[in-house]
Parts: C-alpha cells; structure tokens; sequence
C-alpha cells in the first residue's frame, strides 16, 4: 500500500526523492479520510515552500485541509490533472495525484521523516484509538 | 463516527456524492434515530402548540404535518421542527436532536394551559427513505398504500410487521418517508430496507450527504441559517408565522419586525469560480464586509458550489455580485434564486 522508496508526514504527506527533486503527495490514508476531493489549490511554479509550513489546500465535499509542506525547496511543477479530475486524489493518491514537484534546497531532510513501516504503524495506532 | 449532539454517527458510508446522488436518482436510507420526539396531549394540546410554535396547527387535519418553528419571546428560533396532529387531543413534535432537552424545557416553562407533554426522544427510532425510488421499496414491506399518503401527511402502519407512524416527509428535496417506531426494532428495519434497496440503487446515507442534500434543496439548518437571534422572517420562512392566527410566543416582536421591515435576509448563492464557500466565510458587497455565509459547500447534483448567507435586505436580489472571502482569496459569487434544486414533480 505505502511505497517504500517514499517517505512520510505525521501529517499524510508523502515525499519521493530523487536527486535533487522531490515529488510530493497525500497518502491514501489521508484521502480517505477527506472522502470525495473536489479543488485542490497549489502553489506556482517558482514558489518557495518550506518543511513543516502550510503550502496548498485540498477540499472535499465535506472539508477544507491544508497541505504541509515535507521538505524544503522551490516549485518545479504543480500537477495539472489535479485541476481538471480532482478526485484522482481518491483513486491514485501515490501515483498520478502527485500534487507539486519541487527543487529541493536540503535533500537530507527527507532522512528526519518515517519510512513506510514507521508510517504504516503510525496510521494504524491512529485507527486502533479512533 | 463523529459526535453529534451525544449519538456516534457516519458522517459517509460510501462516500458523500455517491450518497447524494443515490438519493436524487434512486434512493438513500438515513438512520436518523438521533433526532428529538416531544408528544403533547390533553384537551389543551392545541392550545399549548399554537402558544408556543409559529405556524397555524389549528389548520392541521388528523394525519397531518407541517414544518413550524418554536419560538423565543423575541420571534427568534428556540428551534424548526415538524408538527403531527394525530388526534384533536394529540400532537407529536420532531424537534433536533441537540435541541430536544431546552425545547422540551422551553415547552413545559410555557404550559399554562395544563396540557402533558412527553420528552419521548428515548422511545422511538427513526428512518427516513427517500428518493424516487423510496414509495416502490418501502411499499413492498407495508399494506398500507403509501401512495394514498400525500406530501407532509402520515398514516400509522406496519412495515414489515413492525407498528410505524409512516409520514410522507423528509429533508432531501426528494420524495420519500419517514418512519417512527420503537427502538428494538431498528436494526431489523434498517437491515430489511437496505437488503430491499440494494438491487436498486438505495445506498445507505450519513450525515454529510443528509447536509449537501438539504442545502442543495435550500432548507435551513438549526444553528446555521436559524438561530436564537435570527427570525422567520430573515430566514425566508415567513411561510411559516402566522402573526393572525392569534397570540403566541414571539408574535409581538414579529409583527413590529415586519412592520419595519428586516434589516437582512438569508439568500442563495453560487460561487463562480471554482473556490468553495463554507460556514463562517464573511460575504463582501461593494467591496464592505456585508455578512456571513451559513452553509456552504459543493452542490453534488448541481455540480457548482452554493451557499447561503445573511445580507443586508437592500443587496437581496437574484443577479447581485457579492464576493466571499475564502482563505486569501476574494472569490467571486452571484445572489441567485432559492431552491438550488427542486425536483421534477
């Protein structure tokens, strides 16, 4: 379910690195929870984002969450079948709803974030107290 | 699950658009069990419910109900709810559920007429069917011909042997039922109408799609568009307050409002572009705050994104460019027409 090669938020984002570039989404845990995603509002390209600071909303039917950003580093891309078909977030969250690609400033920082397991217990110690 | 009002309850199943678009194009099954039952009787019943409600009971025949309002001595909401004459001596009140205590209080704190009043929310539970699809799937569990029921009236019957007061009412815009009846036998109810349904389209529904369809069907909603500070007649239901039928709670203040003519009104609103309002956004006119959005959210059916706000009376009209403030953005939106959505009859 979590790819192993990302790495994750206690927030549900989830970044790949790769190089100098990181692309960054929501998880499938965080869609879930939204239901059926409607907007999603996402920075420029050029737009300087910062780890741990707000950078873009996702609505949904029933609510409004704000994206926190994994990583530091500069908008490359934001991805535009996101303004046409946002409930692709729904169906492919880790795949082709990526939300922006960014250049990253610090690419160690990704280090200090879970991996998949660390994820994945966290998620499921969230669903155990729910 | 989420709390509301002290009951767990779905906010989705499914998902809330495949909800909300069940209940228009086929059917949807709501547990609405959490919502508040006050029963007055006695020979002074009538009087009691006219004393403290808006609209005119004295209209109402045995088997049937209308939409009214329980007033403050300030003509403003205590809470909305449903009135059911059952007998000349008897009245069944459908109040919300996190309401149900203080209007119960408010009830029995204006009953000088000696009439008995019942707090009876701990005895039923309550489904609402509802849709176009809803007649066909609960009448194959009830000898009673609901279709001889008509819009806003009940009939008491058996569904699937259970004894159910079948009321042709509901909160989605659509056709359909709401059906009381004793606790113990909600789970087999529910069940029953589920498994019926299924095979064609009914999904059960929770309380996020029960809100988009009830604001794409432009109702109003205790503690969003009615309150204890709003009136009938700035929430647009003036339909509803009967200043003639004679004295009750409220109707001065009511009288010299309308006499004066109100300083807001509730409107209907589309955004025009892709942002979405929601509760609490404040509205501007002409580039000055001018009021606050009560609702707010995508219209599934519709597929636009509506709302409803108080503005001042003078901005009231269809046509009229407001902008809403949503996080950053001033997003632009037009005052347009209420209902959102009304059903093809």
């Amino acid at each position: 379910m979590y790819p192993s090669d990302y790495r994750y938020t206690k927030e549900h984002e989830w970044v790949k690195v790769s190089g100098d570039t990181g692309t960054i989404g929501i998880t499938d845990y965080a869609q879930h929870e939204l239901g059926d995603v409607v907007f999603v509002e996402m920075p420029a390209v050029g737009a300087k984002i910062a780890a741990g600071r707000v950078f873009g909303t996702v609505e949904s039917v029933k609510a409004v969450s704000e994206i926190y950003a994994p990583v530091s580093g500069e908008v490359t891309e934001a991805n535009a079948l996101l303004s046409a078909t946002p409930e692709t977030l729904n169906t492919d969250p880790h795949g082709a709803a990526w939300l922006v690609k960014i250049k990253l400033s610090n690419p160690s920082e990704a280090s200090a974030l879970m991996d998949a397991a660390a994820y994945q217990a966290f998620i499921s110690e969230k669903e155990a107290s729910a | 699950m989420v709390d509301f009002g002290g009951w767990d309850m779905p906010v989705e199943y499914s998902g809330i658009v495949a909800e909300h678009m069940a209940t228009r194009t086929a059917a949807g099954l709501f547990d609405v069990s959490h919502m508040g039952e006050i029963e007055v009787r006695g020979p002074h019943a009538l009087q009691l419910v006219q004393h403290v409600s808006c609209n005119d009971a004295s209209k109402l025949v045995v088997g049937q109900a209308h939409y009214s309002g329980l007033m403050t001595e300030r003509g403003t909401f205590v809470d909305d709810l449903l009135v059911h004459k059952i007998s000349d001596t008897h009245y069944f009140l459908c109040v919300n559920a996190s309401n149900q205590d203080q209007d119960f209080e408010h009830i029995r704190a204006h009953n000088g007429v000696g009439a008995q009043i019942e707090n009876a929310g701990a005895r039923y539970s309550q489904l609402a069917i509802q849709g176009p699809k809803a007649l066909g799937i609960l009448q194959r569990f009830s000898t009673t011909p609901l279709d001889s029921i008509r819009y806003y009236y009940f009939a008491f019957g058996k569904v699937d042997g259970v004894d159910c007061m079948i009321a042709r009412t509901g909160y989605t815009g659509e056709d359909g039922f709401e059906i009381y009846f004793a606790p113990e036998h909600s789970e087999k109810l529910w069940s029953a109408l589920l498994d019926a349904g299924s095979g064609h389209g009914l999904l059960p529904c929770g309380l996020g799609a029960r809100n988009t369809l009830r604001l794409e069907a432009s109702m109003c909603l205790y503690g969003h568009e009615i309150d204890d500070t709003t009136t009938p007649w700035e929430a647009g239901l003036g339909w509803i307050c009967k200043t003639a039928k004679g004295d009750f709670l409220g109707r001065d203040a009511l009288i010299r409002q309308k006499e004066k003519g109100v300083d807001r009104i509730l409107v209907g609103f589309e955004m025009q572009d892709r942002l979405i309002a929601r509760d609490g956004c404040v509205v501007s006119i002409g580039g000055s705050p001018a009021g606050r959005v009560t609702s707010g959210s995508p219209a599934p059916f519709l597929k636009k994104n509506v709302g409803m706000a108080y503005v001042p009376t003078a901005s009231k009209a269809p046509g009229t460019e407001i902008s809403i403030g949503v996080r950053a953005n001033q997003a632009p939106a037009r005052i347009v027409p209420m209902p959102f959505y009304k059903r093809a009859k």
